[in-house]
């Protein structure tokens, strides 16, 4: 009952947090000196073009009519004209997000398996040579930006060693498998394409292991330090001295507890690995929403640069919400209310 | 009463020094921000070629691999990396310390007030506004906000301050609305003291450890994400010595003249992990002084 | 005479801290018979509870090193122990009942998975069905007398009260039908009310038993009520060991005298108010006796030597130089 209350109460927030962004976006895109209309069209525009333009955009209107006009348009999936692409936001989104979401899947995968594996062997092995490895890896994840991963990766791996391919998500000589689901590698398996699941894979490790590495660092602090210290903790001891084998405590008692620190923090670090997303998926030439927001920010198109946070923000939200829900399911204290500082 | 109490203080402060002391980590991180301090203050005078940090051209001695003459190699332009690295280090600590000193203020005093007046119509105002100030990825929304301005170091360090202060105001708003039922100050207003005095007297000391910490820590942040608005162009402008300007502009270098990207790259790395050391100290620091 | 259960030797014990290293139990001597009830007083921080937690090597190590003595439980020693001994040492030898409930129970596990846990393990050559091991947990939390023990299986610990958290810390200690039950300072962290209550059900339960006991605390009353004989701590060494109405009637050593005279104020943490100063730092020790700072019959030799036993009657023990002719 308390959960259900909870989740509620979580969407509910989500919802109204969605809406404020949306004003936010609006404001900051609308009220920044300029005249979008001049500055989408270029200088050489005829005046009379760009005055068309700015009624179509409804920008000779006051600013909470124009809100209402997009707000309006974005509930239906409508948000305008793109004036880099010429083509309809909404579409470009559709087109665009899911090279985007398979690159955070993959990338949110390997940080947060290798990131548990990394703290659990470092707080295994806690001021042994193992330990001093991870903690030296870590603080280097955590002070390089992924866009300088990115580039070494490149140097290294596709052009002194040319192991693996650097651009795209798919070699030019392959067809794209059917579109199911949008995530080369799904799709492809489900076409049968083996081929193509192999190279999408290979186009996929660079850039998601570029991304992975600083939230990797990250998880791995935070799972060692909240293993090592509830190592000490008096429920450990007495379950030592139950006669619970070591590894039982270990696997389930010690690891239960521990992750949840680290599960907590995966919105956070999902957050993070969304923002480098722009760069890296820039560098290697991604054909994602991200890379796409950088060319329309580039570009300054109003429309599809609002679309893109916001979806941005969307699919954020929705992260953090399958993050807190796993963070109940883990810790009956969150689950049942008892600590509702939140 | 407020002699004693600085006496205390102060031993206290000589303790977590001697524990800081202790830890080689935050010795290595408070070396590294140091050098990078003095690099970045004296740059005209340390640097080997000084006039190469803005817009000079020197095409006979271009793309030079590193040697004794540029360690780190020369650009496309035929300019020292090195001299650039070091004024590099001047525009990313110049943008660290304004956006932090714009943000942190500012976020600090509504966290105060929010966590004080919990419950009130301020503290929902202020906490649903930080509420959708992180909905969306700090760099993405410093991305956007840049694009639609012009882009200039000036301008990306508004860009940043905007979507940073809800950082700080969450922060602090944790400490002060637990503490706001401490019996020091319900003290402090049943004798009458002003809401300032309160908030900035009794409250506001309480947040200083994990100020310094995040502090520390947001000043590599800072970098990271104005390098990143350089990096897609949306930063600082070409001739200007930034380093991830430097980074975008080796990257299309890449696998022949890799040192014009791998050294400003290197520099940022430094810096961060210096701040990043320091503000792990600081934590360490202050934890072993509460256990 | 009886058997001897438990013997420790020189125990000695270090915390490796950032910092340094502190010499937390420096030499601590301790022996228990077959049935007999100890009890053990000093005050917080003195290394009792260390002292238990080497008895059942749960030590968290790191930061904590046994580096010296010898615990030997009838002839084994329990610090030479392989795992398949320490499993069976856990099982069926030795249980211990934790300060603080709230902290020793897993918070993110219900109270059946953790006392199912508790009873698979201690009666593995059993076999028991999951059943019967469910009605074994049924029926130990009854004996604790909490009420609904069905639906208390069901319920995380943050669920339940402190007084309830402590009786299944009791029903899992005495699960396993241990030969020797370490209870350290059971009831300090509970509600004055129920801790008459948890005591009264405990003393019941071990005296049905027939359990030998070391009991930790820092009351008296509850020690000379309790206990057969009794043994003072201070700064990680025994100080004196007597039978208990012995101590009672004449202790010998300072700080037993300090500590008795404690007892009449009656405050919660009362003990330290009768004997000025504080506990010594454990990174730089006193040298000599480690009480010598506080003890107001100081000389000049407990600067410069540690003092080693007197005894002072047939089971009368004294750590203190101011009985070196008797």
């Amino acid at each position: 009952m308390h959960f259900i209350k909870f989740l509620a109460r979580r969407i509910g927030h989500s919802v109204f947090v969605i809406l404020g962004l949306s004003i936010l976006v609006f404001l900051i895109a609308r009220v920044m000196p300029g005249d979008p209309a001049r500055m989408a069209l270029g200088p050489r525009a005829p005046e009379a073009v760009v005055q068309r333009f700015r009624e179509e955009l409804h920008l000779d209107k006051p600013i909470y009519v124009q809100y209402y006009y997009w707000l309006r348009g974005a509930v239906q999936g409508d948000f305008g004209m793109s004036l880099f692409t010429k083509r309809n936001v909404a579409h470009d989104v559709k087109e665009f997000l899911p090279a985007t979401l398979e690159l955070m899947v993959c990338t949110g995968i390997i940080f947060t398996v290798f990131g548990i594996l990394l703290g659990v062997a470092s707080a295994r092995y806690a001021n042994k040579w193992p330990d001093n490895v991870v903690r030296v890896f870590s603080y280097l994840g955590v002070c390089t930006p992924a866009y300088v991963f990115g580039i070494l990766f490149l140097l290294l791996f596709g052009y002194v060693f040319n192991l693996l391919p650097t651009i795209g998500r798919l070699s030019p000589e392959l067809e794209y498998p059917a579109h199911a689901t949008g995530f080369i590698t799904i799709d492809s398996i489900i076409a049968g394409d083996f081929r193509a699941f192999w190279d999408g894979l290979k186009h996929l490790i660079m850039p998601s292991v570029a991304l992975a590495l600083g939230p990797m660092a990250q998880e791995a602090r935070i799972t060692r330090s909240s293993m090592t210290e509830n190592l000490q903790r008096d429920f450990i001891a007495l379950e030592r001295s139950q006669a619970i084998p070591e590894r039982r405590i270990m696997t389930r008692y010690l690891m239960r507890i521990s992750i949840i620190p680290t599960v907590s923090v995966l919105g956070l670090d999902f957050a993070s690995q969304l923002g480098w997303a722009f760069l890296v998926e820039l560098i290697f030439n991604w054909p994602g929403l991200s890379r796409y927001g950088i060319n329309v920010m580039l570009h300054k198109d109003l429309n599809a640069i609002v679309a893109v946070i916001m979806i941005i923000g969307l699919v954020f939200l929705v992260v953090n919400i399958v993050v807190d829900i796993i963070v109940a399911g883990l810790d009956p204290r969150i689950r049942l209310g008892a600590e509702r500082s939140k | 009463m407020g002699k004693i109490d600085f006496a205390r203080r102060w031993e206290k402060l000589k303790k977590a020094w001697y524990k800081f002391g202790k830890n080689p980590l935050s010795i290595i991180g408070a070396t590294i921000v140091l050098i990078i301090l003095l690099l970045a203050a004296f740059a005209p005078l340390v640097a080997p070629y000084p006039e190469h940090a803005g817009n000079y051209v020197n095409f006979p001695e271009a793309s030079r691999p590193p040697s004794w003459k540029h360690l780190c190699g020369t650009d496309v332009f035929g300019r020292d990396i090195l001299s650039r690295i070091f004024f590099g280090f001047r525009f990313s600590l110049g943008m660290g310390v304004v956006v932090i000193s714009i943000t942190a203020p500012v976020g600090v005093t509504l966290g105060l007030i929010a966590g004080y007046m919990k419950g009130s119509f301020m503290d929902t105002l202020i906490m649903r506004l930080t509420d959708i100030f992180v909905a969306v990825p700090p760099l993405v929304l410093a991305l956007a906000v840049c694009s639609i301005l012009k882009p200039s170091v000036f301008n990306a360090m508004m860009a940043i301050s905007l979507l940073w202060w809800p950082w700080y105001c969450r922060l602090v708003y944790g400490i002060s609305s637990s503490i706001r039922n401490e019996f020091y100050v319900q003290a402090a207003e049943v004798t009458g003291a002003s809401k300032i005095h309160i908030l900035f007297r009794e409250i506001f000391p309480n947040c200083y450890g994990p100020i310094f910490t995040k502090l520390s820590l947001d000043m590599g942040w800072v970098i990271l994400i104005g390098s990143a608005l350089s990096f897609v162009g949306l930063g600082a402008q070409p001739p200007t010595p930034d380093l991830g300007t430097m980074v975008a502009d080796g990257g299309k270098y890449m696998p022949d003249q890799w040192w014009i990207a791998v050294f400003p790259a290197f520099a940022i790395m430094f810096i961060v992990l210096g701040f990043n050391l320091l503000g792990d100290g600081i934590r360490d620091m202050l934890e072993v002084e509460e256990g | 005479m009886a058997r001897r259960l438990l013997h420790i030797r020189d125990l000695h014990v270090r915390f490796d801290v950032y910092g340094g290293t502190l010499k937390v139990l420096n030499g601590v001597n301790l022996h228990l018979d077959e049935g007999e009830k100890v009890g053990l007083v000093g005050e917080t921080g003195c290394g009792k509870t260390t002292t238990a937690k080497s008895i059942l090597r749960i030590l968290p190590m790191p930061p904590a090193k046994i580096t010296g003595g010898e615990i030997l439980l009838g002839k084994d020693d329990i610090l030479k122990m392989g795992i398949r001994q320490l499993r069976e040492l856990h099982s069926h030898g030795i249980s211990m009942i934790f300060q603080d409930p709230t902290a020793s129970l897993n918070p993110v596990f219900t109270i059946g998975d953790q006392l199912t846990d508790t009873i698979r393990y201690s009666t593995v050559e059993q076999k028991l069905t999951k059943r019967e091991t469910k009605k074994r947990a049924v029926s130990a939390l009854s004996d604790v007398s909490l009420p609904d023990p069905v639906r208390i299986l069901e319920n995380y610990p943050i669920q339940l009260s402190g007084g309830m958290r402590q009786r299944i810390c009791i029903a899992m200690a005495l699960a396993s039908r241990s030969r020797l039950l370490i209870a350290d300072e059971p009831t300090t962290s509970l509600d004055v009310t129920i801790q008459a209550q948890v005591l009264k059900l405990l003393g019941r339960l071990v005296e049905e038993k027939d359990t030998s006991t070391i009991l930790i605390t820092h009351s008296l009353g509850v020690v000379r009520e309790w206990t057969q004989r009794v043994y003072v701590m201070y700064a990680g060494q025994m100080v004196e060991t007597a039978p208990t109405k012995e101590l009672f009637h004449s202790p010998f050593h300072p700080y037993t005298k300090g500590l008795m005279k404690a007892v009449p104020k009656l405050t919660g943490e009362g003990v330290a108010l009768g004997i000025s100063g504080r506990i010594p730092d454990y990174l730089n020790p006193p040298t000599g006796c480690r009480f010598h700072p506080r003890c107001p019959h100081v000389m000049d030799v407990c600067r410069k030597e540690r003092p080693p036993y007197f005894v002072a009657g047939d089971t009368h023990e004294v750590a203190c130089f101011l009985y070196r002719e008797k």
